[in-house]
């Protein structure tokens, strides 16, 4: 791990070509202006008149800025109860996910049983598995349990689990801790479960930090399983929540709410990308190379 | 008393039963019973009822629309895959030419992937809307034909692919770590031996990221086979008038079509046996992905352990 982010980090180099450079430059920038294009659309569009959406040519900065939008959005659309929904759905699942995963990672990477290589590798194998394959199934499973109706069909399934990429970014980091500390515990009569909370998870925190940020844009992201199990108006995430608000007030048109709304939804996610941006290139970049 | 091996053992289960468990009850489980359900007549309320081989038939002989949504999905993954792989390759090589303030542009061409489907969505219906949208507003500008994006049927997969294209970012970063850990002597040698650049990007720079292209693609392709949300957000209604699939069910993607057979119309069965499909599909192509990567894809030989 360390060398991959060492290889992130250093970005000088002796030797530099100067056209090539500047080419790369323009390129890069240019094309990083236009993938920020939408954001700005999103947002402009969330402080726009209702009206000055169906404008040609498109208005890029509203006229007058309507932060009303923003207010009725909060106040008049139930944006709060999606968000609480939301949260009801993404801290446990989020949690139990870390936690599934950190100790099946360790389980992996550390402790010799029977069984474990087929299990691991029919765990890597549920990567290439179709959602759509166990959609059915899983459906009535929680129908037979009573859980329709309930958001626990959102919550529970990552309590078991934890994702084969978790699970196995996780086990990649274990791996990479010296063995030699454990290896004194144990001698010295500590068990495993001590081993795991008190030395492989306090060594882990930046592997555990991206887990846990991947995990939760997962479930806050999530759109087809409350789609599914979520349905009832009283228990919509902000996701089915902004679909639903399409059309929903008869002849307003609602395009500058379903803005506004967007738009607080992706607040948090860029936010916490701008806290934690180490951690999240080195996730992608973990879960790719040893891929 | 127990044996130090069988402590190791029973604990080591301890620690990889939740995962384990999961495995069983929410993957392994539901394969097999979707593969049963799959030969079955199956609306949910009433008990399944054994019909043979009738869906994977009726699939292949009488079902017109899901042909099509084969022909679209595999349409949308040739558009979608090979698109977004060139320009994240070709992305992330200009950020590994040491650029100065590399970490913006890594901010800038990032963001966008990490926008959820249903914002996609909503966006995208008007940044591709024929008359009011920007985009359609800068090709006037051009001089370029101005398409009817999204509700126009020869433009709807296009269009998805274009969308896809916007949140490349994950792939550009996988691919400048990898480029990032191509060894800088291998570009040295080559540069004594005299040769151009074209020589170093095709016999260094390629091999040497090779195994990342390889992952990359994987799992384009098992990603592309499984587009739903944002198929779902564009062609909702009253999104547009033309249905959950778009004009002429032009955006009729596998899922989407799976879906709207098992929770709107109640052909479980049926949904199984298109979910079992979709499941030999992507296990085949990633299969021969697989049994080609000899060919092409080169490893380090201390890699290899």
């Amino acid at each position: 791990m360390s060398s991959v982010a060492g290889t992130l980090v250093s970005t000088r180099s002796t030797q530099r070509r100067r056209p090539g450079r500047v080419a790369a430059h323009l390129l890069l920038g240019i094309g990083g202006f236009m993938m920020m294009v939408p954001f700005f659309w999103l947002i402009s569009s969330s402080l726009k008149m209702p009206h000055e959406i169906f404008r040609t040519p498109p208005v890029f900065i509203p006229t007058v800025v309507r932060w009303e939008n923003y207010v009725e959005v909060l106040v008049d659309q139930p944006f709060l109860r999606f968000l609480r929904n939301t949260l009801i759905v993404t801290l446990p699942s989020t949690a139990g996910q870390v936690v599934a995963a950190a100790m099946a990672a360790y389980g992996f990477a550390r402790l010799r049983f029977p069984g474990r290589d087929l299990a691991f590798g029919a765990l890597l194998a549920t990567i290439m598995l179709p959602y759509a394959v166990t959609l059915i199934p899983v459906y009535i499973l929680f129908k037979n349990i009573g859980w329709l109706g309930t958001f626990w069909p959102l919550i529970v399934p990552y309590w078991f689990g934890g994702g084969a990429f978790n699970i196995f970014l996780l086990r990649q980091f274990f791996l990479s801790i010296p063995n030699e500390l454990e290896e004194a515990a144990l001698i010295d009569g500590a068990g495993y479960f001590t081993i795991f909370s008190r030395i492989v998870l306090p060594l882990s925190g930046p592997a555990l930090i991206v887990v846990l940020i991947f995990s939760f844009l997962q479930h806050w992201n999530d759109f087809l399983a409350p789609l599914i199990y979520a349905n009832k108006y009283d228990m919509w995430v902000l996701a089915i929540g902004i679909a639903n608000l399409r059309g929903s007030l008869g002849a307003r048109d609602t395009t500058h709410l379903m803005m506004a709304m967007s738009t607080l939804m992706v607040l948090p996610i860029v936010a916490i990308f701008f806290v934690a941006q180490r951690a999240f290139i080195q996730g992608i970049v973990l879960t790719g190379l040893k891929g | 008393m127990l044996t130090f091996r069988r402590k190791e053992a029973l604990w080591g289960w301890f620690f990889v039963l939740p995962a384990v468990l999961g495995l069983i009850l929410f993957q392994l489980g539901p394969v097999i019973a979707s593969l049963y359900l799959s030969f079955t007549n199956y609306d949910i309320v009433s008990t399944p009822r054994w019909i043979g081989l009738a869906n994977y038939e009726r699939l292949f002989t009488e079902d017109r629309l899901y042909m099509k949504s084969l022909g679209i999905t595999a349409y949308y993954s040739l558009l979608a895959i090979p698109s977004s792989l060139v320009v994240a390759y070709l992305v992330a090589m200009l950020m590994n030419m040491k650029v100065r303030g590399i970490s913006i542009y890594r901010t800038l061409w990032y963001l966008p992937s990490l926008v959820p489907a249903t914002v996609n969505g909503v966006l995208w219906l008007w940044l591709l809307n024929r008359d009011f949208g920007p985009v359609n507003y800068f090709l006037r500008l051009g001089g370029l034909p101005a398409p009817a994006w999204l509700s126009d049927p020869n433009w709807t997969v296009p269009s998805l692919a274009l969308v896809h294209l916007w949140g490349l970012g994950n792939s550009v970063l996988i691919f400048l770590a990898g480029l990032q850990g191509v060894p800088q002597h291998l570009y040295e040698a080559a540069e004594v031996d005299g040769a151009t650049w074209w020589h170093k990007f095709w016999n260094v720079t390629i091999p040497m990221t090779s195994s990342i292209i390889f992952f990359n693609l994987v799992m384009g392709i098992i990603q592309s086979f499984q587009v739903f949300s944002l198929v779902y957000m564009l062609y909702t209604p009253p999104a547009t008038e033309a249905g959950t699939a778009g004009p002429e069910n032009a955006a009729l993607v596998y899922v989407i079509y799976l879906y709207r057979n098992a929770f709107q119309n109640f052909r479980n069965g049926y949904a199984s046996a298109m979910a079992w499909v979709l499941l030999l599909i992507i296990v085949a192509l990633t299969l021969i992905v697989f049994r080609t990567q000899g060919r092409w894809v080169y490893y380090e030989a201390s890699k290899k352990r």
